[in-house]
């Protein structure tokens, strides 16, 4: 957890993957609201930036997505998630966990919320 | 400063396919500013690579390291004691660090993960454009401080072409004239006397058509 998306750097994404993750989400306020004018702005840049990079390394651009909402929008937040969640489902492991043979987890419902 | 943007990963897969082991060298100079080869470069290209290949089945093993500037010697030499533990180095640094850190570490391959682009300046903020050709002989100060080699996409000396439209480049619209430029600016600065006068041909001895340069200060060698 960062205080601002634009502090979210490319290899902290690249690392999450590194790190074994299938897919990340990088969840900034909505565009317009940024405490700090254009973090999360520059933050989707770099989610854009960081999804080509991961197709050209072969992983999949399409595992890493921003999302925006405000830090009142909890409901929301839970449907971004499982979207996510559906969304890497579908994706299946990243090509790293079926090289490393890593077993993949079931996220229960207790645990996204 | 000197400008360069990153090589795709393609191509810098392909270099280093045949190693295991290599050393991803960034440096503090230009190309941190220009954000083609500093610290945070080093790091995700370090990482990007090593998703690539773990992905094949293929891991590498990288240091990563950024040194002060690699047209340097002493800071060249600061890898000196763990190089030989590595197959092959990727420097992410300007085409003179490339070739620098070929010629201090005669045994290991130097890879060059940047395309070197030009001289320039940084005009906002993930905008770079070309101010300079290092042609060894400036003439700034007759033409209102901005560069008619440069400047001008066929560098002529005596005013602008006929493909100059508008203040444009026929190149390009988008490229400004750069003879237009330096006419405004010197109209601005109630120069254009200097506009006027008839110069000598330029030499470019002092540019690339006398080879590879090299600057000897006799004060200042030792």
């Amino acid at each position: 957890m960062v205080p601002c998306t634009g502090r979210v750097e490319e290899v902290v994404m690249m690392k999450a993957f590194e790190n074994g993750a299938d897919g990340v989400m990088v969840v900034g306020c909505l565009e317009g609201d940024c405490h700090f004018l254009e973090g999360n702005l520059r933050a989707r840049r770099r989610v854009e930036r960081v999804a080509a990079l991961l197709t050209d390394a072969g992983i999949g651009g399409e595992r890493i997505r921003m999302f925006n909402l405000s830090a009142g929008e909890g409901s929301k937040f839970a449907a971004y998630a499982e979207e996510m969640d559906q969304h890497i489902k579908k994706l299946g492991p990243s090509p790293i966990n079926i090289v490393r043979g890593t077993p993949q987890p079931v996220a229960s419902q207790g645990e996204r919320t | 400063m000197i400008v360069g943007n990153a090589k795709p990963l393609a191509e810098i897969l392909q270099m280093i396919e045949s190693h295991q082991k290599i050393i991803i060298a960034g440096c503090h100079g230009c190309v941190t500013v220009c954000r083609a080869g500093g610290e945070k470069e080093v790091q995700i290209l370090a990482s990007a690579l090593r998703l690539a290949r773990e992905a094949v089945k293929n891991p590498l093993e990288i240091r990563e390291v950024s040194l002060e500037r690699q047209c340097d010697p002493e800071y060249l030499e600061t890898m000196r004691p763990y190089a030989g533990d590595y197959q092959a180095v990727v420097s992410i640094g300007c085409g003179a660090g490339v070739q620098f850190l070929a010629e201090h570490f005669a045994a290991l391959p130097i890879y060059p993960g940047i395309n070197t682009n030009f001289i320039g300046v940084t005009e906002r903020q993930g905008e770079w454009a070309e101010r300079c050709q290092a042609c060894g002989d400036c003439m700034l100060h007759l033409t209102g401080g901005i560069c008619p080699i440069a400047r001008c996409s066929k560098s002529i000396l005596h005013g602008p072409c006929g493909g100059s439209v508008d203040g444009h480049c026929e190149i390009d619209k988008d490229v400004p004239c750069g003879w237009q430029l330096i006419i405004d600016r010197l109209r601005a600065l109630n120069m254009m006397d200097s506009y006027e006068k008839l110069r000598p041909m330029k030499s470019w001895r002092t540019s690339r058509d006398g080879g590879p340069r090299r600057i000897v200060r006799e004060d200042l060698t030792r």
